[in-house]
């Protein structure tokens, strides 16, 4: 430190500021707040993958830093304001629970640019995004529809917030669509990421019956559980889970943020980042569908494939009516689609579901 | 060959002092091999932790996040001391911390929008209540039943956890959330904002609270007849009864007072650096608290010592983690090898090692 303060000193005096100023901005740093380890084999790796693809892309014009593991609230806060601090020009911070502290160190600096993944409150300085994971979910709820054969699909389930419920609805559609018996069974996990809870929420659901197993939570705990328990089909959650492949894995969403990322860093590179709230789907390849295995019946694969080609071309929305919700009020009429307020604020189960939201 | 621990007739008096500071050194060394085994610089990563927050180029921020984080460790840890040195382990301080800011923030968003200067006052008395009440569970179940207060109040911690996402999902949440789990931001509310006394200090109630309690804490192990009881108590269990020492007075005290102290921490820190009652507000202060508590030889002064040297470890260890690119869990090993160092240390203090050449001599074993 007193060295660099010597040099700092010197340069003022030499009146070299404004090259060295030039030489310290030509590099962009770009900083990551994750919420989870970046080897949790799902969520926070998908992430740190973009990150890592920023450094390819860019290579020495970009440096990357950051932070695992970063608890909500006051630690959260801390962290982000140290990467504002280390000189960070672009910081993402990449799970809901970080939003209100996004949000008050964002204020404090203007000049900074911040990006929060799932969140919904905005500023100048402060874009958030997100995919539509609901997308693959109706995809994989086809499938799991078709595979079932006990009829009792179970779902590991992490906060009920709005997007995870969006999940839950957009698969038991399309698994009632085409398996009218079909039921689900919800545990809610109540994180995002913790291994031993999975494991157990599993084995829980593998021995009321279920023989399909949807997750929303970020470990590969649950594949390991069904592998373990056999001839249980479980499908990868934000990564590809390949390793599980091709049974119990039989299919995958995997978040991509790749592209966002390096497009988000060219922004701030070119001057022309502006606040916005992105969702992006299947369409923008921010949504990716992980391989089919031959574990499913060639016809079913045919089927979710054109499924993805339909959502992919804007010609099929996964929630179209008629659809009621579970109270049997009429939520959407024949034809018509969800619009995304009521999908980004969505508290309710659709008809058909069984138990109630957590409140 | 075979070795033994053989008790030391009379530890010697300074080590106990000097333990921690060995354990601190030793954790450097062993800290500095494990960074290095990593493949980092060591001296910059152990520099970085213990030199950065207090005199690198940006400690103007990070001193008073020291006290941010040193002062509820520092506030629960004197609570704990107390039973701990009478013998009774509240391990539930965690939950304790999760009930007294419930009941803390309770107050606030029951009064929501009210600007009343009460109102601070009403939220620290309710959280002190809070963690009291929870405190006191494990406390007269053990009075009644006899039950283990250790497992009695670690399994409240989880009921604890449960009892929190229920309240950020159902009557706590804002209802301006848009569905979304959380009560409504503190550090919104003015009235009930626990903001920095001094902006910029990181001075808040809590820390000042923490500095309370350490005094108190001091007076009453030094100079209070209940002082002498809790010491009297863990150290010769039999003489404290003949003492006089009412045993049920005592279990109540130390698990109540631990309990409001650590329940005043969670109304502290969810009014304050928090700001909201969310599903994953508790992290784990409650129980690292345990290891502030031992690592200031539950002494008031040293635990508030502790608590700022943990508090150090852990802003040192997030610098580390985003400058040096060290993984989370590397820093999490080396604050608990401080622990596991000052454990050891001590076993030595209070035993020697003894190399023996055979089969130990019958003649000694009497």
């Amino acid at each position: 430190m007193t060295l660099k303060t010597l040099l700092t000193g010197a340069v003022l005096a030499l009146g070299l500021t404004s090259t060295i100023a030039l030489a310290q901005d030509d590099k962009t740093k770009v900083g990551f707040i994750y919420v989870g380890p970046i080897g949790d084999g799902g969520w926070t790796y998908e992430h740190d993958k973009g990150r890592l693809a920023i450094e390819e892309h860019f290579g020495d014009k970009v440096e990357t830093i950051y932070r695992e593991s970063v608890s909500e609230g006051a630690d959260a806060s801390r962290a982000i304001t140290q990467m504002a601090l280390s000189g960070a020009d672009l910081i993402f911070t990449t799970s809901f629970g970080f939003m209100d502290a996004t949000v008050s160190v964002a204020e404090k600096f203007p000049d900074v640019k911040f990006e929060h993944a799932t969140g919904y409150k905005t500023a100048p300085n402060l874009a958030t995004y997100s995919a539509r994971f609901y997308e693959g979910r109706a995809i994989q709820g086809h499938i799991a529809g078709k595979m079932t054969k006990s009829n009792i699909v179970g779902y590991i389930a992490s906060y009920p917030i709005p997007e995870v419920i969006r999940g839950i609805n957009a698969a038991f559609i399309h698994a009632r669509k085409v398996n009218p018996d079909v039921q689900f069974k919800i545990i809610w996990a109540y994180t995002w990421f913790d291994p031993a809870k999975e494991a157990d929420a599993a084995t829980a659901l593998i021995e009321q019956g279920a023989d399909v197993i949807l997750q929303h939570t970020d470990s590969t705990a649950p594949q390991a559980a069904a592998e373990k328990a056999g001839g249980v089909v479980t499908f990868g959650q934000a990564s590809d889970m390949a390793e599980y492949k091709p049974f119990p894995r039989v299919s995958s969403i995997i978040d991509n943020w790749a592209p966002y990322y390096i497009a988000r860093t060219q922004a701030v590179i070119d001057g022309t980042w502006e606040t916005q709230q992105v969702w992006h789907g299947i369409k923008e390849g921010m949504v990716e569908i992980g391989e089919i295995t031959d574990a499913v019946p060639a016809d079913v694969r045919e089927e979710a494939l054109a499924m993805k080609a339909a959502i992919a071309s804007g010609e099929y929305h996964p929630f179209t009516g008629p659809l009621k919700k579970q109270d049997g009020s009429d939520w959407l009429a024949e034809g018509e689609t969800a619009d995304d307020g009521t999908l980004l604020g969505m508290d309710f189960y659709v008809e058909g579901l069984e138990g109630d939201i957590p409140q | 060959m075979r070795l033994r621990l053989e008790k030391r007739p009379q530890p010697a008096r300074h080590w106990i002092y000097l333990s921690p500071v060995l354990a601190v050194l030793v954790t450097m060394l062993a800290g500095g091999a494990l960074f290095a085994a990593l493949g980092k610089n060591p001296v910059a990563a152990i520099s970085t932790i213990f030199w950065e927050p207090l005199f690198g180029e940006f400690a103007f921020y990070y001193r008073p996040q020291l006290l941010v984080k040193g002062a509820p460790l520092v506030l629960i840890a004197i609570g704990l001391a107390l039973g701990f040195r009478a013998g009774i382990w509240n391990i539930g301080a965690e939950g304790q911390y999760i009930v007294g800011a419930l009941t803390g923030a309770g107050v606030a968003l029951a009064f929501y929008p009210l600007d009343a200067w009460f109102l601070f006052g009403l939220m620290i008395l309710a959280g002190a209540l809070g963690g009291l009440a929870w405190g006191m569970i494990p406390a007269l179940l053990k009075l009644r039943f006899g039950t283990n207060e250790i497992l009695v109040s670690l399994m409240l911690v989880y009921v604890a956890e449960q009892l929190l996402a229920a309240m950020a999902l159902g009557p706590m949440r804002n209802p301006e959330g848009m569905g979304f789990p959380g009560s409504r931001n503190l550090q919104n509310y003015p009235a009930a904002h626990n903001a920095e006394l001094i902006a910029g200090s990181g001075m808040h109630w809590g820390v000042v609270a923490a500095l309370i309690a350490v005094i108190f804490a001091h007076i009453l192990l030094g100079r209070h007849i209940l002082g002498y009881q809790i010491r009297l108590t863990g150290q010769a269990p039999r003489a404290a009864r003949f003492a006089g020492v009412n045993p049920a007075r005592l279990i109540l005290f130390c698990l109540g007072t631990s309990g409001a102290l650590a329940g005043m921490a969670g109304l502290f820190e969810v009014s304050g650096p928090a700001g909201q009652v969310s599903i994953d507000f508790n992290v784990g202060y409650g129980f690292t608290a345990i290891i502030v508590a031992f690592l200031g030889r539950l002494h008031p002064l040293g635990i508030l010592a502790a608590g700022l040297l943990m508090a150090l470890t852990y802003i040192g260890g997030e610098i580390a983690q985003s400058e040096l690119g060290l993984p989370a869990a590397a820093i999490q090993v080396f604050q608990g090898m401080l622990l596991f160092f000052l454990l050891a240390v001590d076993v030595l203090t209070n035993y020697r090692l003894r190399l023996l050449s055979r089969a130990p001599d019958p003649s000694r074993s009497l």
